[in-house]
């Protein structure tokens, strides 16, 4: 089996689901419990808090558990409109976001705020000048993702949080959901960035699991209202086992990142360049340093998507259409659609996305596999 | 930014250069602190001179050590500095070096040149030009030179030893020295207020012993926990603080069956005081702190503080009198122990605590209850179950399954 869907879901690694299985049968006692059995259950789960906001540079006050990616988008976009809704209603963002952002906003659109969403170069990226001409008095928060999950294109986060450095009242957000373990952490966590979101089971630890990252002094307004667990700001038991293994995983894919990436970097450019031979392929992610290591898009001209992934599968080849969120639902790609690729080009992508765990060797065979399929359907493509 | 690796750093004191005769014993005394903050750095070198002090880091990581020095009081500001070979061509790689790590937008900028070497072949003057003029060729677009008031200024020192050069000045915690001020015992209950005062009068100067009363079965051992692990956060800016535990329960108990219920709280006080204050004279202390602010609580109107302060003629300050709740609250984010203070355990001031407290309680009256109690032998027991320790820097104490989690993490 060769799994190149490593933006999907990851794998959950053995160990972490060890850390899991155990903290679940031998840690199990409630963290707000005070005796015997709470108080390690909170030790423990502060702990991962602790180990997590050293792995990313942060203070242990600003790391909230959260269910995974969709909550932590949700909770900072809404939570901000809660809290600053007194100070302005508009808010920032782009045409190529998750649609947990896409969704939250359109929700908050409903609810009288105004969005602002910002289109994309040929790259799929912001253009930092256009962020600074919707920048309004009376904007609350601009969102805008780290790495495009459909494509891999890497936002000018550093060079938006430049232009927000003079409008100190606005939340800067940033969906880092596709980032995490891939060298990017001087972006994401570049000193205007107040918000950060992700993802467990993106990095090997179970579903259900994930954080933000909140900056101190930055009010967000709880989604979630109940016993005041994570200091107030999200309500329900936690997940301790969750949260632990979440942390082990994390630590794992930051102690392999730098080679993890070089790995990807080398897997990505073998398979580009053996897909740029064929003319009526198109390549929609590039390989220069405005492209995460870990995804490559394209489209065989003519073939769906649809078709292009279930061939890879008998071969026991794992990629997906553009967002796994959305591929079940025929949508076209709509961070395609915001690059101003023909609808009839973006029906027929599919995504490779890597990870830490793939090859040079799978890459060969993809390739192989690539050719075989390829030829098969030439009758159609020309 | 990119990282440096600095090899000395050059420590500015603080008020302590005004200090007349007693600044040799300040000095003595902020290297002696220094030398603490900085133990587990094996190949650091302190030297105290009466000008200046400074830290040779003969390859300890630079980064590591800033972070120490931000925490000793004493200290106004501080310089890492590079040591380059005596050679041009050096001194330019290393200044570019240092504005590549500082500047990230347009700044102007002089170099100011020192030679005590006067071997080496260039002046000052032609330093500072040929300096200034490399670096306005390498950094076009940030540096604009200003010699009145810059905003960085490139410090280059020839010296018999080689060419050291700083850009940065670090602000210093500032106050005094740790223990120049002498020995004082800190009332450490574990809530908010008291490792803020605590934190303000080591930054006096005030070398501290923390008197905790712990109430077993009333208090928990998690209480005790959380009290030591406030102290092991309180250390890093002394290097270590002994904690006392004072036994309490007997004395509560009695309190609680034999006087009458406005009284409670404050006859129970002024056993806790007596107690810190006997414990002071065996320990050389001159002084008794507590986490009072003024009129926060009922113990805490200045009535209660007479009837309370009466069983004593040793000093009792109040570092956080004045403060705001706010105010504290934001020490005590900045110091990191907010966070622990808030852990819901109860501690033996909340124990006990009457519903309703006489805010202006009558000295006579507190008087004339205790006469009713075995003052002497409640106190000698107290006493005698005394148990000291020291903690150190960081120690932790609350997760004692920190390395068994460790492994599952």
């Amino acid at each position: 089996m060769i799994y190149f869907d490593n933006s999907a879901t990851t794998r959950v690694w053995p160990d972490v689901l060890a850390t899991y299985d155990q903290v679940t049968e031998k840690i199990w006692g409630n963290p707000s419990s005070l005796h015997r059995l709470g108080e390690p259950a909170w030790n423990l789960l502060e702990q991962s808090r602790r180990q997590i906001a050293d792995l990313i540079g942060a203070k242990p006050g600003e790391v909230f558990f959260t269910s995974g990616g969709s909550e932590g988008d949700n909770w900072v976009i809404k939570g901000t409109a809660l809290a600053k809704r007194k100070f302005g209603k508009h808010i920032i963002t782009s045409g190529v976001e998750h649609a947990a952002v896409r969704n939250a906003m359109a929700q908050l659109a409903g609810l009288g705020f105004e969005i602002t969403t910002l289109p994309v170069d040929e790259e799929g990226r912001v253009k930092p000048a256009d962020v600074k001409a919707a920048l309004r008095a009376d904007t609350i928060l601009v969102s805008i993702m780290a790495v495009n999950n459909e494509i891999g294109a890497i936002q000018p986060i550093k060079e938006i949080g430049e232009i927000l450095k003079d409008y100190p009242r606005v939340h800067f957000m940033v969906d880092a959901v596709q980032a995490i373990g891939k060298g990017l952490d001087d972006l994401v966590f570049s000193d205007r960035v107040d918000f950060a979101t992700f993802s467990g089971h993106k990095f090997h630890a179970p579903r259900g699991t994930g954080f933000i990252y909140a900056k101190q002094g930055r009010r967000l307004e709880p989604l979630i209202n109940g016993g005041g667990q994570e200091r107030g700001q999200r309500s329900g038991t936690e997940n301790v086992a969750g949260a632990a293994a979440m942390a082990r995983a994390l630590r794992k894919v930051k102690e392999g990142e730098a080679e993890s990436v070089k790995r990807e970097q080398a897997v990505r450019q073998s398979i580009a360049d053996h897909l740029r031979q064929f003319d009526h392929v198109h390549l929609f992610s590039g390989l220069n340093d405005h492209f995460a290591s870990h995804v490559l898009c394209f489209a065989i001209e003519g073939v769906r998507g649809e078709t292009i992934v279930h061939a890879f599968e008998e071969r026991d080849i794992y990629i997906s259409t553009t967002s796994a969120c959305s591929s079940k639902k025929q949508a076209e790609a709509s961070t395609l659609a915001a690059m101003k690729v023909p609808a009839t080009v973006a029906e027929s992508a599919v995504r490779i996305s890597l990870g830490d765990q793939n090859t040079l060797a799978e890459a060969a065979a993809f390739n192989q596999a690539f050719d075989e399929i390829y030829a098969g359907f030439k009758k159609i493509i020309d | 930014m990119a990282k440096i690796q600095y090899d000395e750093i050059m420590v500015r004191y603080g008020e302590l250069s005004t200090k007349g005769h007693n600044k040799k014993s300040f000095i003595d005394r902020l290297g002696t602190n220094v030398r603490k903050a900085l133990h587990d750095f094996d190949a650091v070198k302190v030297h105290a001179n009466p000008d200046r002090l400074h830290v040779l880091l003969n390859g300890a990581d630079s980064d590591q050590v800033i972070e120490r020095l931000k925490k000793v009081f004493g200290i106004q500001t501080f310089s890492p500095s590079l040591r380059v070979e005596k050679d041009f061509a050096a001194v330019c790689a290393a200044a570019r070096a240092l504005i590549a790590k500082q500047v990230d937008h347009p700044v102007t900028f002089k170099v100011e040149t020192k030679r005590s070497d006067h071997k080496f072949p260039m002046g000052t003057f032609e330093m500072n030009r040929e300096l200034g003029g490399y670096l306005l060729k390498e950094f076009p677009d940030l540096l604009t030179v200003d010699v009145h008031q810059p905003d960085i200024e490139i410090r280059v020192e020839i010296r018999l030893n080689g060419i050291f050069l700083t850009s940065e000045i670090i602000k210093g915690a500032g106050g005094l020295p740790v223990g120049s001020a002498g020995k004082g015992m800190m009332m450490l209950s574990g809530g908010i207020d008291s490792p803020v005062a605590a934190y303000l009068a080591m930054k006096r100067g005030v070398s501290l012993e923390m008197v905790h009363f712990y109430s077993p079965p009333y208090t928990s051992e998690q209480a005790l926990a959380k009290a030591k692990e406030l102290t092991g956060k309180l250390a890093q800016y002394s290097g270590s603080i002994r904690f006392i535990q004072v036994p309490f329960t007997e004395i509560q108990e009695t309190v609680k069956e034999k006087v009458p219920e406005g009284y409670l709280m404050t006859v129970q006080r002024r056993f806790m005081l007596r107690l810190a204050v006997e414990i002071a004279k065996r320990r050389h202390g001159l002084a008794i702190f507590n986490g009072e602010s003024l009129g926060q609580v009922a113990s805490q109107t200045m009535e209660s503080m007479l009837a309370i302060e009466a069983v004593t003629n040793l000093p009792v300050l109040r570092p956080v009198l004045s403060y705001d709740k706010t105010e504290i609250i934001k020490i005590a984010e900045q110091i990191d122990t907010y966070d622990l203070s808030i852990l819901p355990y109860e501690d033996c001031c909340t124990v006990f605590t009457p519903p309703s407290p006489k805010t202006k309680p009558n000295l006579e009256k507190a008087a004339k209850y205790e006469g009713w109690l075995d003052v002497e032998g409640l106190m000698e027991r107290a006493l005698a179950g005394i148990k000291i320790e020291e903690i150190h820097a960081g120690q932790e104490f609350l997760n004692q399954n920190e390395d068994v989690f460790a492994e599952l993490l």
